[in-house]
């Protein structure tokens, strides 16, 4: 198990980038720590599977270094890595039984027989795959194969990282959640380094202790779950986690609180105090979950908003409820026994949970 | 359940049948025809039974001549498959090599095959052939026309000149098929480059292998044309295959009662063969599956 830190990284497929866009892989510089399990989460084509092509070794950086524990490794081979990597699709060797399959990359580094069985075993076990073992793989469905896969990826013990490539694509949703957990349990049980390649935020969520969130090729914002939902450091990050993703709007200072559409919304001198230094663009932005909606009689009072209620959708636990004022619409969390009545109402934003964002870089 | 029987379904097949009739059952009942009688005339014929079938599987020169064309095949087996796994394996997977290499590759199999013969016979020639001249210059006495082996030789070289792009072909065709994923988790498997050639390629490649090898084999054990041209079965009966034997012996010969029986003996054979291979093959593949 390792430390991998990324030294000034960056990638361009292109062999003279000359402007931002030309970087499939912006410069980055950051540390991972061993036995972290660190999730990266982005929408398509956002560089994560460039980067997690770049710690295995299947890509080598334009520019900047990988280290494992210190040992530059920026140009060592996949197999001279010590790493374990499990695709999006299944890849399984066709001709070879379940167990060959699980043996292989242990075979292949000349592994004695007796381990070989111990770890073949125990990982068959782990992923309910002990009673296929005499099977050849070829037969299997698309779920097994990729569970093959994912035990050839845990197989060695000794690996520095596993990296994992959304391997839970071609799984249906009952095992998908199973074999999550399973590489959660594995995860607490042996601590090993793991970096998992999503776009899916439950999934980020759940795994990891750290979650890398990727836009546009560059990393926006690394950090725990929570952080990631009480502290967007960027306006994708706030869109992007939670369900439904915080609300963000356009906005103008002046007269000691933000302006939208007219609306006066109040502020926190430390609001006030950060973004008096700040030009460019100005949003700001609320989670769902912090905004309240009063209706029914309610005056509007110093910190209200008026607006119109488009729609409340019931979703079993909770609802979520369409306003919009001017031409921003907001969604609003509620409760399952809160009731919206009439077509108008009063929205009150918590001022803790207020985030004040510059060129969509959190200010305060 | 009640199953609705409607017969009327059968004249719709009609069509088809007529077309195989007249294309392969009507010849091929004539041939069974002639096996079995001796003809003379269209009015005076004799049923002999199976007398030309026990006089043609008692020829001794039909015997060389199978013992001749089972080494042929053979040889051209184990030299086009492995050649042409080798050469898909070394060719580029992108860029404008790729183009480059399958019109090369293509070409030998546009040319018709008396044309193949007739290049082969001009190359091979120590007086006026560019081939022949250069290996008689090096030393070797080479005469495709005298020397039972040289020509042997030749007949060989020249179908594996013709042929072995075709199992290029479709070797690279199912390696093109192979994802990216499949080689990049073998470098993290550490896979040697036999593992991967073993475990991840050749499985590929199984099944338009197994259509290859029957290609060949078929093309092969029929040969006629290419030999005909080069060197007329000769010198001797150094390269007188089936095929030629048996149109010497129907057109040349006119014995064509024992022409006939041979011609099926002869197709069962090939028939025969395609089917043990392919029936194991496919078997071996499905082995272990449930």
């Amino acid at each position: 198990m390792a430390r991998i830190d990324l030294k000034s990284l960056a990638h361009s497929y292109f062999p003279d980038p000359k402007t931002d866009e030309d970087y499939a892989l912006r410069r980055m510089e950051h540390v991972w720590e061993d036995g972290g399990a660190y999730a990266l989460l982005g929408p398509s084509g956002c560089g994560k599977t460039t980067l997690l092509n770049i710690i295995s070794g299947l890509l080598t950086p334009s520019h900047g270094q990988v280290l494992f524990d210190g040992k530059d490794v920026t140009n060592l081979a996949p197999e001279d890595r010590n790493i374990a990597q499990v695709f999006q699709f299944p890849v399984i060797y066709d001709t070879m039984t379940v167990y060959d399959n699980l043996a292989f990359p242990l075979r292949n580094r000349g592994v004695d027989e007796k381990r070989v069985d111990a770890r073949v075993r125990e990982i068959a076990g782990m992923l309910d795959l002990t009673g296929k073992l005499k099977q050849k793989a070829r037969g299997l469905g698309a779920d097994e194969k990729q569970t093959i896969s994912l035990g050839r990826g845990l197989v060695r013990d000794d690996v520095s990282a596993i990296l994992f490539d959304e391997p839970l694509t071609v799984i249906d949703p009952h095992l998908k959640w199973v074999l999550r957990r399973k590489l959660k349990e594995i995860h607490n049980k042996l601590r090993p380094t793991m970096v998992y390649v999503t776009h899916d935020q439950v999934e980020a969520l759940t795994f990891a202790d750290k979650v890398v969130v990727m836009y546009g090729g560059k990393v926006v914002q690394l950090g725990t779950p929570q952080e990631l939902f009480e502290n967007p450091a960027h306006t994708f990050v706030g869109y992007f986690i939670g369900s439904p993703g915080m609300n963000i709007m356009d906005c103008k200072i002046d007269d000691g609180a933000a302006w939208v559409d007219g609306q006066r919304i109040g502020l926190s001198d430390r609001h006030l105090a950060a973004i008096s230094k700040q030009s460019g663009k100005i949003e700001l932005g609320i989670r769902p979950e912090f905004l309240t909606l009063e209706t029914a009689g309610s005056t509007k009072g110093s910190d209200g908003v008026e607006v119109n209620i488009v729609k409340v959708e019931d979703l079993g636990q909770y609802k979520i409820a369409t306003t919009r004022f001017g031409a921003s619409e907001i969604k609003v969390k509620l409760g399952e026994d809160e009731q919206v009545v009439g077509q108008s109402g009063i929205l009150r934003f918590a001022p803790e949970w207020t985030k004040l964002y510059a060129d969509s870089q959190l200010v305060a | 359940m009640n199953k609705i029987t409607n017969n009327k379904a059968w004249f719709l097949v009609l069509p088809v049948f007529f077309i195989v009739a007249i294309s392969a059952i009507i010849p091929l009942m004539t041939v069974v025809n002639y096996s079995v009688q001796d003809i003379f005339d269209p009015q005076t014929r004799f049923f002999v039974g199976t007398e030309w079938f026990e006089q043609v599987l008692g020829d001794s020169r039909l015997h060389d001549a199978l013992i001749r064309q089972i080494i042929y095949t053979l040889s051209v087996l184990f030299i086009e498959i492995p050649m042409g796994i080798a050469v898909a394996l070394t060719l580029p997977r992108k860029g404008w090599g790729v183009s480059a290499s399958m019109v090369l590759l293509a070409l030998p199999l546009l040319i018709p095959w008396n044309v193949v013969g007739t290049i082969w016979q001009i190359f091979g020639r120590a007086d006026i052939g560019l081939g022949g001249y250069l290996i008689n210059l090096m030393g070797i006495d080479y005469n495709y026309a005298q020397n039972p082996m040289d020509a042997w030789v030749t007949v060989l070289v020249m179908d594996v000149w013709h042929w072995t792009s075709l199992i290029v072909l479709l070797c690279y065709a199912g390696l093109r098929s192979i994802p990216d994923a499949y080689y990049q988790a073998a470098k993290i498997d550490g896979a040697s480059r036999w593992a991967v050639f073993r475990f991840i390629q050749l499985p590929k490649m199984q099944s338009v292998l197994v259509i290859g090898v029957l290609l060949r084999f078929m093309d092969s054990f029929m040969i006629y044309t290419e030999p005909f041209v080069l060197t007329g079965g000769g010198p001797g009966n150094a390269t007188t295959f089936l095929s030629q034997f048996l149109t010497r012996m129907a057109v040349g010969q006119f014995d064509l009662g024992p022409a006939a029986a041979f011609s099926l003996i002869y197709f069962l054979i090939i028939l025969l063969v395609c089917w043990v291979f392919y029936t194991v093959v496919m078997n071996a593949g499905k082995q272990g599956e449930q």
